[in-house]
């Protein structure tokens, strides 16, 4: 899947780095790293964290036609 | 969309910008027939991980490609040709393989290069290269993954000191040679610079600052070391160039747009601006290319090489070329972009480069923990947050409203603004990401670059 996070809207909250630490982690204080392109099997947690997100700064992609 | 609108739109460069103008051409109903050029082979993809999680051992840089955010329909893409031309009169873009493409609007979206090495010889040597592309990542984590004794970075702005902070991630050694007198002066001045420059130092970079390199050697073909102006050599497995970025309009000569090396001058809404200073009714430019007049800031013209400026820009142009005149957009967001390096997360918003001094007014500096306004006169035109990234809000709303200096609270209390020190326009310095080239469209000065490129108006 293709994810992208709008890093200008991030405030750091990290819900998502806890609803998917696979794809998203926190480093130093902050600052949000992710992987744009986690596996599949991540992508529940992905979604999760998406909606979870409170500024909803991540973008999945709907799937392509 | 009235039933005259346009039938064929092409947009020239396959990466941010030009993906969310196709997605947004498509939200508001454009059913007609979408090219989309790029000089890479590649869909679009997210260069701003190139330089920073990419490079680590987490995410491959094949890894990065942009999710789709709407349903593009049926896209002709056409990757890895360039542009090499923009013949107005027959409304054609022409490719670098002679394909000509019929358009009834077109977008540019050409972005920007690396600026290169000045000696191609030396350039040209293994181990020696510039971050801006894929490959260009994968070349660099290659190297980086077998382990050299030091990586030297040439130029300290964003992307070079984000580089630099990979390195020490990794356990390697760096050197960092910039010829200003600290970190990020372009884009954020001196006082700030200095809070960069220790962050480096205490991350264990060896950087060295009011030096330049003056020459890269090699033996075998291979990079081996750099002499600086110091008189010192440095040794290294390999050289990171990273002294800002070039616009790419050279394909625009003879296309009778004001286009050149300050990029591709257009009105707020995209369009673009003829040498003649009229904006063009199906030409439009959007992202690191465009230069346009921005309300807030007094109609001065702003290049902004930002991730956001791209993806609104782009939505704004994208509107504009398929409605009516009275449903056109301005782009008047206020600038805004981030970096991190060294465990801090870097955040900016505002013109910083149009503000003479500097204030903290949340934080300490000296603990690299804080929120600084830019002050243009006492009203707010920027600020920037090191690791304090949630009030940034609130000057993005000062900046809006024109509002004069907040008082200094907490730790910052009793601060007074400062001189900012940004680099004397003759002093040289690394780029900013900012450029401001102008006052207002009508004091646009008509400027020939002669021989040796193209010949640009500006």
């Amino acid at each position: 899947m293709r994810i992208v996070v709008d890093l200008a809207v991030c405030q750091g909250y990290a819900q998502c780095a806890f609803l998917a630490p696979g794809a998203f982690r926190i480093y130093g204080e902050e600052a949000l790293l992710y992987d744009p392109g986690p596996d599949e099997e991540l992508s529940e947690g992905v979604r999760r964290a998406a909606a979870a997100c409170p500024v909803q700064a991540i973008a999945v992609e709907p799937g392509r036609p | 969309m009235s039933g005259s609108g346009p039938e064929r739109i092409v947009i020239v460069g396959a990466s941010l910008a030009g993906l969310r103008a196709a997605e947004m051409l498509r939200r508001e109903g454009f059913t007609g027939s979408l090219i989309i050029v790029g000089d890479e082979r590649h869909e679009p993809y997210d260069r701003p991980p190139l330089s920073k999680v990419a490079l680590t051992d987490w995410v491959p840089p094949e890894n990065t490609g942009l999710p789709w955010l709407a349903d593009l329909g049926e896209v002709e893409w056409r990757l890895g040709v360039a542009a090499g031309a923009l013949d107005r009169r027959s409304r054609e873009v022409v490719l670098a393989d002679g394909a000509r493409l019929r358009y009834d609007r077109v977008l540019i979206a050409t972005g920007v290069r690396n600026r290169p090495w000045p000696d191609a010889g030396q350039a040209a040597l293994a181990g020696v290269r510039g971050i801006r592309t894929r490959e260009d990542c994968r070349v660099i984590r290659d190297l980086l993954d077998a382990g050299p004794q030091r990586v030297l970075v040439v130029g300290a702005g964003f992307t070079g000191s984000e580089v630099a902070s990979v390195c020490r991630q990794r356990g390697l050694q760096v050197t960092v040679v910039e010829r200003a007198e600290n970190p990020l002066v372009g884009p954020l001045g001196g006082v700030v610079g200095e809070v960069a420059a220790n962050l480096q130092r205490a991350a264990g970079v060896d950087l060295r600052c009011n030096v330049t390199v003056e020459a890269l050697e090699g033996s075998g073909g291979r990079f081996r070391a750099a002499s600086l102006s110091d008189g010192t050599t440095v040794e290294a497995g390999l050289a990171v160039i990273a002294l800002g970025a070039l616009r790419n309009t050279e394909w625009l000569a003879g296309s009778g747009l004001a286009a050149g090396p300050l990029g591709v001058s257009c009105d707020p809404g995209g369009r673009a601006y003829a040498v003649n200073g009229m904006a063009v009714d199906d030409v439009f430019a959007a992202g690191d290319v465009a230069r346009f007049p921005h309300a807030l800031f007094e109609y001065e013209f702003l290049a902004l090489e930002h991730w956001e400026n791209a993806v609104v820009g782009a939505q704004v142009a994208a509107h504009n070329m398929i409605c009516d005149g009275p449903d056109r957009r301005a782009h008047v967001s206020v600038p805004v972009f981030w970096s991190v390096q060294f465990g801090t997360n870097i955040k900016s918003v505002g013109v910083p480069a149009l503000a003479g001094q500097i204030l903290v007014t949340q934080g300490s500096a000296a603990q690299g923990r804080f929120a600084a306004a830019y002050l243009d006169g006492d009203r707010v035109v920027a600020a920037v947050t090191f690791n304090h990234g949630r009030s940034l809000e609130y000057y993005r709303h000062l900046i809006e409203t024109a509002s004069p200096a907040p008082v200094p609270v907490g730790e910052a209390e009793g601060n007074v603004p400062e001189d900012a020190r940004f680099p004397d326009p003759g002093t040289p310095y690394e780029p900013p990401t900012v450029i401001v080239s102008g006052r207002s469209p009508t004091s646009m000065v008509a400027r020939r670059v002669p021989a040796g490129g193209t010949s640009h108006e500006q």
